[in-house]
């Protein structure tokens, strides 16, 4: 299901059937039809054409939101599960304090300081999943600092970015996989929350939240611009949550 | 007990500090000239030159972060500088209607939550299970944006059992504010549920699995006896903890929730101040809410510490 999002996204330009952006009067709120399967929005738009041209808004700001935080939040969390001591403390006292302001508020505010566009949405989103990475990454290092393999390398005198990079980084990926997996689902949600709000993608360009936000207005005339990009979010959020699901009772022996 | 607490307690001051070195932060990170910029349109002098001297903002930074620390322990979150009232009482303003609507959303969460969560645990791998896991996947899949319009569409437009929108005190009237409330607790609530469901399904099946409960079925004890006096009590302890941490996102639906049906509290104050450039307003909500936070998370940690015995040796 992911893979085919993933397709819709790349191929937007050629399985959309109109432009995205196209206005037309005659076609106001036009309900389901053999010209526009989905129906039409308020300024005659094709939503078909702009769910599919929504779904690039959708899986980019949930890519690159939790690129954001894996780039942030692995190397901290390393450094803090290796290093330990004053550092440690002093990295976790901060994490919790940005585990403290809930995730969709501090996404908000920064969003809302940063100024209102899709990159700065993404980076919101992006800084406010950091600590979760951070937190996992430490509780990874520490648990495998102290494997007899870790011991080993230190014991034959490798340098701690050598023993941290090579041999500790490449048996901590999977948990921090499945959870980026599942950060995605969140971000998507995220994003959408905060083009619905006005704070991430600007009209006119295509996105699933902006077009419920408009939509909401019109819930009682043209049901049809809600129900569409209500349910591609859902069907996306679902089919990342089934893959982190999948994820982690592959790759975790806990969970077989 | 006292040296637990005192631990805690210990912990919680550098964390407040950060907190507060994150949302004095915040302003920072506004483009350009932060006086101009909380100005908006208007971008009179006269209101530049008052927000600059308001905020200290020719002061270096430490000096004005100091006076906004020293504002906060006093209890001075700022000023609105639309609405011209202290943001303290405009957040004392709007969290009963919150507290409200969160609360009955807790309700509908544990109702909804626990039942499907033990019914899970206890009917392993048949239809009740799946059928509970694929109500938890729905849950978390569902932006409550959608699900909150898609409940318009039906209890309000099309059957008219329910307003659309709007708020209505209960001192006044309230039916009407059950009947108002009703429909955002559960959207609010539907995500919550799905995970408290997760959390009691995983801490059932380990408790169900355990030598007590094997003992109490070979005593001969009705099953319904096991699963509800001797199981549940037991499982819901990490419940109860996990379900204090998942509150802030509780807190981060009442913004969607609060803008979607048009209620008056906590959520919607902070969405309206995000459009009006009402930045001390916006830090006041991330501070409640992020103080909220910690302190429950403590008491949390609090009652785990007291229901938990093996914790007090």
């Amino acid at each position: 299901m992911v893979a085919f999002f993933v397709a819709i996204a790349l191929a937007a330009p050629f399985l959309a059937p109109q432009d995205p952006l196209a206005t037309s009067w005659s076609a106001v709120r036009a309900a389901p039809s053999a010209a526009n399967w989905f129906g039409a929005d308020e300024l005659g738009r094709d939503v078909l054409s702009r769910v599919i041209w929504g779904t690039r808004a959708s899986i980019l700001a949930g890519v690159v939101s939790v690129t954001i935080a894996l780039a942030l939040g692995v190397p901290i969390g390393m450094l803090a599960g290796y290093a330990g001591g004053w550092l440690d403390a002093l990295l976790s006292r901060i994490t919790d304090a940005m585990l403290a302001c809930p995730f969709l508020i501090l996404a908000i505010a920064l969003a809302a300081f940063l100024g209102p566009s899709l990159t700065n949405a993404m980076i919101a989103i992006g800084v406010s999943a950091t600590p979760v990475f951070i937190r996992l990454t430490r509780a990874q290092v520490l648990s495998a600092k102290s494997e007899e393999y870790v011991e080993a390398a230190r014991a034959l005198g490798n340098p701690h970015l050598r023993i941290a990079l090579r041999h500790i980084f490449p048996n901590i990926v999977a948990p921090l996989i499945v959870q980026a997996t599942l950060a995605i689902a969140a971000a998507v949600i995220a994003e959408a929350s905060l083009s619905f709000l006005g704070l991430g993608q600007q009209p006119p360009a295509p996105s699933w939240g902006s077009m419920l936000n408009t939509a909401k207005n019109y819930i009682d005339q043209a049901p049809w611009m809600a129900i569409w990009p209500g349910l591609s979010i859902f069907l996306l959020v679902l089919s990342f949550n089934l893959l982190g699901d999948g994820l982690r009772d592959a790759l975790d022996p806990r969970h077989k | 007990m006292g040296r637990f607490l005192l631990q805690r307690l210990a912990q919680i001051v550098p964390t407040l500090f950060f907190v507060s070195l994150l949302i004095f932060g915040l302003q920072q990170l506004l483009p350009g000239d932060p006086a101009v910029a909380m100005a908006g349109e208007d971008r009179d002098p006269e209101t530049i030159r008052y927000l600059r001297e308001k905020f200290h903002l020719d002061e270096p930074l430490p000096v004005r972060y100091w006076y906004w620390l020293s504002g906060v322990a006093h209890g001075d979150l700022g000023e609105s500088v639309r609405i011209q009232k202290p943001v303290l009482d405009l957040i004392l303003e709007k969290l009963p209607v919150t507290l409200q609507l969160a609360s009955m959303a807790i309700v509908i969460a544990l109702l909804i939550g626990v039942t499907a969560g033990v019914i899970s645990a206890v009917k392993k791998d048949t239809w009740l299970d799946y059928a509970a896991n694929v109500f938890a996947l729905w849950g978390l899949s569902t932006p409550n944006f959608w699900l909150g319009i898609l409940l318009i569409l039906l209890f309000a437009v099309n059957l008219g059992w329910l307003p659309a929108s709007g708020y209505v005190s209960p001192f006044e009237d309230l039916k009407g504010n059950l009947a108002a409330m009703i429909m955002p607790a559960f959207v609010l609530g539907n995500a919550f549920a799905s995970i408290l469901m997760r959390h009691t399904r995983s801490a059932m099946l380990q408790v169900l699995s355990s030598d007590y409960v094997r003992t109490a079925r070979a005593k001969g004890l009705n099953e319904r006896v096991v699963v509800l006096k001797h199981a549940l009590r037991n499982a819901l302890i990490p419940v109860i903890t996990l379900g204090a941490l998942s509150f802030g996102e509780l807190l981060g639906g009442t913004v969607l929730t609060e803008t979607i049906f048009s209620i008056p509290g906590f959520g919607k104050l902070v969405v309206d101040a995000v459009f009006n450039r009402d930045y001390s307003v916006v830090q006041g909500v991330v501070l409640c809410t992020a103080t909220a936070y910690i302190t429950l998370n403590l008491l949390a940690d609090v009652a785990y510490f007291l229901v938990n015995p093996r914790l007090r040796v």
